[in-house]
């Protein structure tokens, strides 16, 4: 076979996103508003597209192509897959939200689609400006998505602020890579990563990248210290932004941490540990005792969010195969978690009202049982209190961490998470102990609440049968690391 | 045998049946509610019957196993299985949720779906603690269970309920939280979370102590032992009573069970070397705790008090390391269970016509409830520790147990039978005697037929175990015999 046919079949998936984008906004031009739904519909439609071409082109094994600056592997398509999946329930949850806010426009599913294309490139770029190229990709589509809702000013401000520290974040990542390039002489990250195996030069050099590059990651996920436009993103986005940034992209930002810390740099894993410790630790305490203090909705997920990169850390900071394999089975729970909980916000929402309050919940068992039990099942999940999902996703990287001979980190975690079952245990109050403020009937759409409701249950039927996805995890990271 | 899966059937039958009731919906369907939640709570008492009959009395090991492979990740089965001392306290489960699904039938008028719903799940899922045989699984029923009885709690309970529901959650959780880093670890040494495999592991003694002291972190909250008993008071007082009755009559039970199943065989070295600091602690709760229920003003708190006093005998009984004290103390732990829920039900009997649990409240309730103030003194005198009730077995056989020991571990042990006498023998004088203290007093009405059964039911158990003990001691008689001789012997590694 010729190399520009490998090379298309290999990037098949990003091309044809890339093309139904644009496709999307061309569409949108010629389309009356009355009919926009098909804009939604070939959303959908493109995502189902690529999922198919994601599975017909899967193979068991790794397949580099362009030169060797992309590749396609079983974590790659794996995080694809995930990406499709979850980017789908965020347009289901998102609808009716935008629509209500003048934000139904082909713009949106364009940038959407965009930032999948990024995000896909980010999974499967081996080499740092592929990788750069895809975050970038990403991130201009996301601070576009935040200043959507033109004339809310908070929503200006946080894409003012999400631009400005995301654009110094990247320029870390991009300023680390450079260090790495003048250290190892390679862009590439397998090159990268043979060339450190050979033995270590120009130490000093490559350890400054790497505290770059390691920097730069941190802002990405929203780690400590690094985590200060988290809340503000969180609660100033739209929430049918918030819910997309909060969700899908921390796919992207794992397969980012994967691919810089277990591929290019494991040789330096002894190096990195000490600052992932440092990074999980204080992510697990800020995050969970700020959240306390909260009363927004929106600011506590974000703080929620923080310390579950904590625990996020704690399975890479293991630095073993057990450990990436725990912590994308993590991540893929957390998303799975994050989507239910900001979906609950997004169904409570009607024009005009954000359910962005705690008290908003108040007395949601009265109003409406089925759905307090919906997110009954994802605090409890976010709380990692068994037989739920979000039990199994500690459970694997304490695991990890454990058997990295962590011991002591490891209980000072669970101390930690029982500080982060208050605050989850908290909105079950509100839910179920507190009587209802407002006693609205709430409306749906049918899509959505069957979309929802197979959300939450699925915490409940992976928390019971967790074995499945764990597989899944396994069988992406060891396939693709070794 | 059967070849029937008993044990699951145990476990799911109620959590199935508490389904369904939530699936007759909101109040206007309340009768529909009551009624399923009795049907299924019968059944799920039905199907542990065979448990009993099918037990064999000479086999000290675990019965009824069944086992299937459930995440192949990490090596976890769903394996269940129950020995002499598991099948007593499964029976006393399934049998206390009848009770209970009986006592909330018309006192609880608002969600009543989930009331009785949380029961039966919370049944099944206790029940699932005390059969399972794989840490996981094991740790998997027993946080789940703080569930239900978290809602249990806030939704009915009395008003500060939240307060004490959260600290409920929160302490229980804190400590099994350890006890999941202990299991992480024994599974990176053996690969395995199968308890048998524990069981056979040589660790050495600075491990074992600190496994021991996670386990008893976990256990020791959920027992309570003194100091860390402080959540129980608060979550029995708020708790409807219901729930007070679960977590009386079983909840504790889950601590002084693990302790038999988790603690002391896997760390049978450091149990034997803590001994002497979990006898102190069980003999404080033994004394101070029955001072402290002495001068309370509440029903509930009083007897949550005498409970956590009560508890002090069966860790004592534990940690002395006889037959005779071991099986005193499983006496005591079912007898516990009896007899709480008894007066627990006593006391929400009262509390559903006056709304008051403040014993300054009452007075005289003798001369206008006369059948209802019979049964209360019959489980007073229980509750103290009347030779010829329940509550007299276990106490003695612990203090005697620990008569071979200590002379001073009886000697304090003993004291309860006074103070035990004196706090719940005043409270019922102040309760019930005297003259009828004030005009809602006059205006009670006695027992009804719901309430009699429920009442009768508990008597006639609290004095048919305290004249003929010999259906639990017989059960669990083979299974002590196994565990001693288990404890006997030592895990140190060879050559340390």
């Amino acid at each position: 076979m010729n190399g520009i046919q490998t090379d298309v079949i290999a990037a098949l998936p990003e091309i044809f996103v890339l093309s139904m984008a644009m496709f999307i906004l061309l569409v949108d031009l010629f389309i009356k508003p009355a009919n926009r739904i098909a804009i939604f519909m070939l959303a959908q439609l493109t995502l189902l597209g690529a999922a198919f071409i994601t599975m017909t082109t899967h193979v068991a094994s790794v397949t580099y192509s362009f030169s060797g600056m992309f590749v396609d592997d079983p974590m790659s398509d794996v995080l694809k897959l995930m990406i499709y999946l979850t980017t789908a329930i965020v347009l289901v949850y998102t609808r009716t939200y935008i629509s209500l806010r003048g934000m139904f426009r082909g713009e949106f599913y364009a940038l959407v689609l965009f930032a999948v294309a990024g995000m896909m490139i980010m999974v499967s770029g081996q080499h740092f400006l592929t990788l750069y190229m895809g975050l970038e990709l990403l991130s201009l589509c996301l601070y576009a998505l935040v200043a959507m809702d033109r004339d809310n000013a908070r929503a200006a401000e946080a894409a003012m602020k999400y631009f400005v520290l995301g654009a110094l974040a990247s320029g870390m990542l991009l300023y680390g890579m450079s260090m790495l390039y003048g250290a190892t002489g390679s862009l590439n990250i397998s090159e990268v990563g043979s060339s450190l195996l050979n033995g270590v030069q120009n130490r000093p050099v490559l350890i400054l990248g790497l505290v770059f590059i390691v920097a730069g990651l941190a802002f990405k996920l929203g780690a400590v210290p690094f985590q200060m436009w988290v809340p503000d993103v969180y609660e100033g986005s739209p929430t049918a932004v918030t819910l997309f940034i909060g969700s899908v992209t921390k796919l992207a930002a794992f397969a980012l941490v994967i691919r810089l810390l277990a591929q290019g740099l494991f040789v330096l894993a002894i190096d990195w540990q000490g600052m992932l410790i440092i990074m999980a630790v204080l992510s697990i305490v800020i995050g969970n005792i700020t959240a306390i203090a909260q009363t927004s909705l929106k600011r506590m997920f974000a703080y929620s969010t923080i310390s579950h990169v904590g625990f996020l850390l704690y399975g890479i900071m293991s630095a073993s195969v057990n450990g990436f394999a725990s912590a994308m089975f993590y991540i893929v729970s957390y998303v799975l978690m994050t989507l239910a909980g900001f979906g609950m916000i997004l169904l409570l929402s009607r024009k005009g009202f954000e359910a962005d309050q705690l008290d908003d919940l108040k007395g949601l068992n009265q109003r409406n049982p089925w759905y307090a039990f919906l997110m009954l099942i994802t605090m409890f999940s976010m709380a990692g209190v068994p037989p739920t999902l979000g039990f199994y996703a500690k459970f694997a990287v304490l695991q990890a961490a454990l058997q990295a001979g962590m011991i002591w980190l490891v209980v000072f975690a669970v101390l930690m998470a029982v500080i982060g079952a208050f605050y989850y245990l908290r909105i079950v109050k509100i839910m179920y102990f507190d009587e209802p403020k407002d006693k609205s009937v709430i409306k749906t759409t049918t899509e959505m609440h069957w979309v929802l409701s197979l959300n939450a249950l699925a915490l409940l039927a992976l928390g019971l049968m967790p074995q499945s996805l764990m597989n899944l995890c396994a069988y992406a990271i060891t396939l693709s690391l070794s | 045998m059967t070849s029937l899966p008993l044990l699951s059937l145990a476990i799911w039958v109620p959590i199935l049946a508490g389904i369904l009731v939530l699936l007759t919906g909101d109040d206007k369907n309340a009768k529909t509610a009551r009624w399923v939640a009795l049907a299924g709570a019968l059944i799920a008492f039905a199907v542990t019957i065979p448990l009993y009959t099918g037990f064999n009395f000479t086999d000290g090991g675990f019965q009824f196993q069944e086992g299937h492979l459930w995440i192949p990740s990490f090596n976890i089965h769903y394996h269940l299985g129950a020995d002499g001392i598991s099948v007593p306290l499964i029976l006393l489960t399934s049998f206390t949720t009848v009770l209970v699904v009986i006592a909330g039938w018309e006192v609880i008028t608002k969600r009543v779906a989930q009331y009785m719903a949380s029961f039966l799940i919370m049944s099944g899922l206790m029940i699932g603690v005390f059969s399972a045989l794989d840490a996981i699984l094991y740790y998997v029923f027993w946080e789940a269970m703080l569930i239900p009885m978290f809602l249990v709690i806030g939704i009915w309970g009395g008003p500060n309920r939240v307060y004490a529901t959260i600290k409920f959650f929160l302490y229980t959780l804190l400590g099994s939280l350890l006890m999941l880093v202990a299991f992480i670890y024994l599974y990176h040494q053996s690969n395995s979370f199968e308890l048998v495999d524990y069981y056979r592991m040589p660790l050495a003694m600075n491990v074992q102590i600190l496994i021991f002291l996670a386990f008893f972190a976990a256990f020791a909250v959920k027992i309570p032992m003194w100091p860390v008993h402080t959540w129980l008071p608060d979550a029995h007082v708020e708790a409807p009573t219901g729930g007070s009755v679960v977590l009386a009559a079983i909840a504790l039970k889950l601590g002084g069970y693990s302790f038999l199943r988790f603690a002391m065989p896997i760390a049978p070295d450091a149990a034997h070397y803590l001994s002497g600091f979990m006898i102190t602690l069980s003999l404080i709760a033994v004394v101070y705790i029955a001072l402290v229920a002495l001068v309370q003003q509440d029903m509930k708190k009083l007897i949550a008090y005498s409970s956590i006093s009560h508890m002090g005998f069966v860790t004592l009984g534990f940690f002395i390391f006889s037959s005779l004290g071991l099986e005193g103390a499983i006496v005591q732990m079912i007898s516990h269970g009896f007899i709480s829920s008894a007066m627990f039900l006593s006391v929400g009997v009262l509390y559903d016509r006056m709304h008051s649990r403040q014993i300054a409240d009452y007075g005289g309730v003798v001369n206008t409830m006369p059948k209802f103030a019979a049964f209360a003194v019959l489980f007073a005198m229980a509750n103290s520790g009347l030779p010829g009730t329940s509550g007299f077995v276990g106490e003695f056989m612990v203090i005697l147990g620990a008569l071979q020991e200590n002379f001073w571990y009886a000697f304090l042990a003993s004291t309860t039978l006074i103070f035990g006498a004196a706090y719940t023998l005043w409270m019922v004088k102040r309760v019930f005697f005297g003259d009828i203290g004030n005009q809602h007093v006059a205006e009670l009405v006695d027992v009804n037929q719901r309430e009699l059964l429920i009442l009768s039911v508990l008597a006639i158990l609290v004095i048919g175990f305290g004249v003929y003990p010999q259906p639990i001691t017989e059960m669990t008689h083979a299974t002590v015999n196994n565990f001693l001789e288990h404890m006997a012997t030592t895990k140190l590694p060879v050559g340390i």
